[in-house]
């Protein structure tokens, strides 16, 4: 996949990209980062999509940099794209990248994360608070509508932590007899979601159920409740990664809320296409997300 | 000086480390507020979780005596848990995979070492540079993805380093505790430990004086590198599988836990016994923040208030004496 992208990137540079396919329509995707396996798997959706249907793609790995993103726009912008797909590396920042391609005319879509500003025609997300609902409910469902619950939060203030937070609370406040009694942070990290568990089992005892906020910080908190002995503790996370559902599959964890990032890639080019196709296209597309437990 | 009663170097030490003071007060504090927190378990916990930073930053120790630093311990650590990682997951036993990740580590340092001694270029460059490198290197070792160390006996070996106990204790509190021994006798005891403090004290008088600089300068980063590549080993051993942003900002952790301990960052002074109080005072903290249930937002501003406290009555007690 990294070789595609480069030579994706040489053949643009070098002017190749345009002489060979001079028809096909250019959209550039501006990424947080590929150094995360969500990520890279919504790349590889768009990739294939726009592949089916016939655009060539640029990616342009922003590293989770605000100012390299910026970067990366303008960039994509003197390639004379026709469309800009970005998924911020966050929210505020992102907006004067949007108001530079808004400059330009060239649309702009938003993946996963929205923009605060800017004229933005579609944003393509999972719906974090309804994931968080999700949680919520399949743990009152294991535990019978009564138990100890742990949250273990991921970076605070992102979106994802206070929309994930959200839903899961929305879920829980239903029932008086479901007691929270820790919620804390672990930064979306695994070795963290493993400090943080080991951390909150020495203060509370007799946890029946734990939702973390993405699967990371899940499989760290696996290998506390492991090391505890405390295999029968309801586990949740949340993206569905490869691992998080392998782990789900394995029994190590209960469920995990999967999000679709191929299809958030994919539904980003399909939008796109109608841009390009000037057909008309939802300001706000939610990508389904998907409960997942073993089979 | 070698008679020195213990009960009066026992006083010494406390007025030497204030360190060891704060970490004291610490833990009364945080053992008064919650009534899980002063347990033999939670202080396994702890001990536990202080290790990963206790190793990096007794190895930083030695770079920052000679008044350097090294800003790539972080992503040594990831590049070398993924090494030890695939060679776990390909059978080969711990050890192999655990020296020759060290070695990786090392060689890593190595060569940060050589630029700046031989190089001429200020070590926050040359290691900020490697930090880069070395990042990117991981993300394409790795694909982006994590490096799970697979399943068998040779895993399970593997595994026993991070997560395993012998005599009720965990393995990687034993691990840190055999690096503290080593760094105390090389660093206090051996003609190379007396030159890093003479490299670090004055470096022009050193070289008249006939020692090799150079050589100890490339041999404090490959000493980081290697110490950084354990605690690799270690986090990869506890989790099972090596991230691809294992370490982020471990580096600052490690320069932190260093400072608190007392070590000075123009170099020349400082002691290992003050590293591990500083790596402790941060384990402490994350310990006990978690264990009272303080909110998200309100942790990093008490972090970073402990450590300022910290600093501030080591660097007191040094203007005072």
């Amino acid at each position: 996949m990294k070789k595609l992208i480069l030579a994706t990137a040489v053949a643009a540079t070098m002017g190749l990209g345009t002489a060979q396919n001079a028809m096909a329509d250019r959209i550039a995707l501006v990424i947080s980062t590929l150094n995360n396996p969500f990520f890279v798997t919504l790349q590889e959706g768009a990739q294939a999509q726009a592949e089916a249907l016939g655009h060539e793609l640029i990616v342009l790995d922003s590293s989770n940099d605000a100012a390299r993103e910026l970067s990366n726009v303008e960039d994509a912008l003197s390639r004379d794209i026709d469309v800009l797909l970005i998924n911020p590396t966050d929210s505020d920042a992102v907006v004067s990248g949007v108001r530079t391609a808004n400059a330009r005319n060239v649309p702009v879509i938003t993946l996963d994360r929205s923009a605060n500003g800017g004229n933005v025609v579609s944003h393509i997300a999972s719906d974090n608070v309804a994931g968080g609902e999700m949680a919520g409910e399949f743990i009152i469902e294991q535990l019978g509508g009564e138990g100890q619950v742990v949250q273990l939060e991921g970076v605070p203030g992102a979106s994802a932590t206070r929309n994930r937070g959200e839903g899961f609370m929305n879920a829980i406040e239903m029932m008086d007899s479901i007691e929270l009694v820790a919620t804390q942070p672990a930064n979306f990290n695994r070795s963290e979601g493993l400090n943080v568990m080991e951390n909150l089992l020495q203060a509370h005892q007799g946890i029946d159920a734990v939702f973390a906020q993405n699967d990371e910080m899940a499989l760290g908190a696996q290998r506390a409740l492991q090391a505890s002995g405390l295999d029968d503790v309801v586990l949740v996370g949340f993206d569905g990664t490869d691992d998080g559902i392998q782990a789900v599959n394995d029994g190590k964890m209960s469920a995990t809320i999967a999000q679709q990032p191929a299809r958030i890639g994919e539904f980003g080019v399909t939008a796109a296409d109608r841009l390009l196709k000037s057909e008309s296209v939802e300001a706000n597309v939610p990508v389904p997300l998907q409960l997942v437990t073993q089979e | 000086m070698t008679a020195i009663p213990m009960k009066r170097s026992a006083v010494r030490l406390l007025i030497d480390n204030k360190a060891f003071l704060a970490l004291v007060l610490l833990v009364v504090v945080s053992a008064a507020m919650s009534d899980n927190f002063l347990t033999g378990d939670n202080l396994l916990n702890v001990l536990r979780q202080t290790s990963i930073n206790a190793i990096i930053a007794m190895g930083v120790t030695f770079v920052i005596l000679t008044a350097g630093i090294d800003l790539s311990v972080g992503a040594v650590l990831a590049l070398s848990g993924a090494f030890a990682a695939s060679m776990t997951a390909s059978g080969l036993a711990p050890w192999i995979s655990v020296p020759g990740s060290i070695a990786a580590g090392a060689a890593m340092g190595m060569v940060s070492g050589l630029f700046v001694a031989f190089g001429r270029i200020q070590a926050f460059v040359v290691t900020l540079v490697a930090m880069t490198v070395v990042r990117g290197a991981t993300l394409v070792y790795t694909d982006g993805r994590p490096i799970s160390i697979g399943g068998g006996d040779v895993a399970d070996a593997f595994w026993q380093l991070g997560g395993g106990y012998w005599m009720g204790i965990p393995i990687p509190i034993y691990l840190m505790f055999f690096v503290f021994v080593l760094c105390w006798a090389v660093l206090h005891h051996t003609r190379f430990g007396r030159h890093v403090y003479a490299v670090g004290g004055n470096e022009q008088v050193a070289r008249l004086s006939g020692i090799n600089v150079n050589r100890i300068k490339v041999s404090v980063y490959a000493i980081a590198g290697g110490c950084a590549a354990l605690a690799g080993v270690v986090l990869t051993a506890r989790l099972g599988s090596a991230q691809p942003t294992a370490g982020m900002t471990y580096e600052l952790d490690a320069i932190a836990a260093v400072v608190i301990g007392g070590t000075s960052l123009m170099g020349g002074r400082g002691r290992i016994f003050g590293t591990l109080v500083g790596a402790l005072v941060i384990g402490v903290l994350n310990n006990a923040l978690n264990i009272l249930g303080v909110s998200s937002y309100f942790q990093m501003i008490a972090k970073g208030a402990v450590i300022l406290l910290a600093v501030l009555i080591d660097s007191r007690s040094q203007s005072s004496s």
